[in-house]
């Protein structure tokens, strides 16, 4: 396959950025986008030129590491994958690929395609968690009977990787699925239950903060989360955020 | 607690949720211009001289109105800005409704429609009774909503600002309950109630604007 490649190159985060066009021949339809995106930049390599940094890590779908906008959606034209799991088969010969970086002002760009999503974590140091005594006689965790349907919704919650697609697909560049799908992973089991109240409110509190925008229900966020979170979670956040408001 | 983006949005969906309420309503009244004008006159007397109507639902409703567009436009200023630095190429169609994508756009139809509205009907009333202290005629009202359609473009006007209700409901209303922390094995009858409701009083409305305009 011979591709276009429009690319956001930026050199950092105080200077300002622009596509730039090139090409690249010989692409094979079983390449992974990430490794086309390592031929490229071997070639711009060989011919001297600066390589795009691009996030990567497990190149397995898990690490939540891989972060570009590829044709206007974040991870692509693909449904439920990242980038790292995006193959070069979803493209035709002859195609132009943009490739931007996920934008929000709460995920500045570090360089060309990495952007610091920091934020994330910061969001999930507020309250994204389970205090627990770990003095060796911690109990385990599988003594606690828990209702099927709620590990079931638990643990799907906590499939969220935080790749920050949602943040990137939102026309408000709003964090509200991540941040549900992990309030929601505690809310619904009975170790998170005791810390419920301080958690949502203070990861919302976190989430505005760092700014976020609000949730319209557009439903972008659930449609390119390579995850597959629910929006049931963000109706599960707003009305834990509401009964806590209430209690004070 | 109105100051996080979940209050405002709870707040947003509560008055919108109050709005259709008072829509239904508006409906329910209006509609029944076309089979008896006796009741219309009726129903549009009691409504507008009973002092809990007048003095209480009256301002509760304006006040509805004005939190609920004054609140999106503050929200939708917040979400422009929450993304200085466009994308060169977004396909927002790939993942979300027109509807849902074009709120303000719609809600700003509305808006302006309101103030025609408001214009025609609420501004001659309140001068009618506060200003003119004309005397109480409950026969009026009738032959008050047939004059006003004689119009063909105010009833274009009105049917396309129908039409942008429609598709602000399209969205809003299941968006409300969303919103709310309402999600659950009744979100499909919700969904169903949404796309009914956003579908039938718009074209009721429509039908009601082009009745007294060929029958006026």
């Amino acid at each position: 396959m011979d591709l276009t490649l429009k690319i956001w190159r930026q050199a950092s985060v105080d200077e300002d950025g622009k596509m730039v066009d090139y090409s690249i021949s010989d692409v094979s339809p079983d390449m992974s986008f990430l490794e086309m995106m390592d031929m490229h930049n071997e070639q711009l390599i060989n011919k001297g030129e600066d390589p795009v940094a691009f996030d990567h890590d497990c190149r397995e779908g898990i690490c939540g590491m891989c972060s570009m906008f590829i044709n206007g959606e974040a991870h692509g034209p693909d449904r439920l994958v990242t980038t790292c799991q995006l193959h070069m088969r979803k493209f035709k010969d002859g195609d132009t690929i943009v490739i931007e970086p996920f934008r929000a002002n709460a995920f500045p760009v570090i360089k060309d395609l990495a952007v610091d999503r920091s934020a994330f974590d910061r969001i999930q140091q507020a309250g994204g968690f389970v205090s627990v005594n770990t003095s060796g006689n911690t109990q385990d965790a599988n003594a606690i009977p828990i209702d099927k349907h709620n590990a079931d919704k638990a643990f799907d919650a906590a499939t969220c990787i935080g790749c920050g697609a949602c943040v990137a697909s939102c026309k408000n560049a709003s964090a509200m699925l991540f941040v549900s799908a992990k309030v929601s992973q505690y809310a619904l089991l009975p170790q998170g239950k005791v810390e419920a109240t301080d958690r949502v409110l203070n990861m919302v509190k976190q989430m505005d903060e760092e700014g976020f925008g609000n949730c319209t229900n557009t439903g972008a966020c659930e449609v390119e989360c390579p995850k597959g979170i629910s929006l049931e979670n963000i109706a599960r956040m707003n009305s834990e955020y509401l009964y806590a408001s209430l209690k004070g | 607690m109105i100051k996080t983006s979940i209050a405002r949005k709870i707040a947003m969906a509560l008055s919108g949720l109050f709005l259709i309420l008072f829509l239904g309503q508006h409906f329910t009244i209006n509609i029944t211009s076309v089979f008896s004008e006796k009741i219309f006159n009726m129903l549009s007397h009691f409504m507008g001289n009973n002092p809990l109507v007048q003095f209480v639902l009256q301002p509760i409703l304006i006040f509805g109105v004005v939190f609920h567009f004054v609140m999106g436009f503050v929200l939708d200023i917040k979400n422009r800005k929450s993304r200085s630095e466009k994308y060169i190429s977004f396909k927002g169609s790939a993942n979300a409704s027109w509807v849902s994508r074009n709120m303000i756009f719609s809600g700003i139809v509305v808006l302006s429609f309101l103030g025609l509205h408001f214009y025609d009907f609420w501004v001659p009333e309140m001068n009618y009774k506060y200003v003119e202290f004309l005397p109480q005629n409950p026969d009026r009202y009738f032959s008050e909503l047939v004059h006003k359609f004689h119009s063909p473009i105010r009833v274009l006007i009105y049917c396309l600002s129908f039409i942008f209700l429609g598709l602000h409901l399209f969205h809003g209303f299941s968006s409300s309950f969303q919103s709310v922390g309402f999600n659950n094995k009744y979100t499909k009858g919700i969904r169903w109630l949404t796309v009914s409701f956003s579908i039938v009083i718009p074209i009721g409305f429509i039908f009601i604007a082009m009745f007294h305009h060929l029958n006026g």
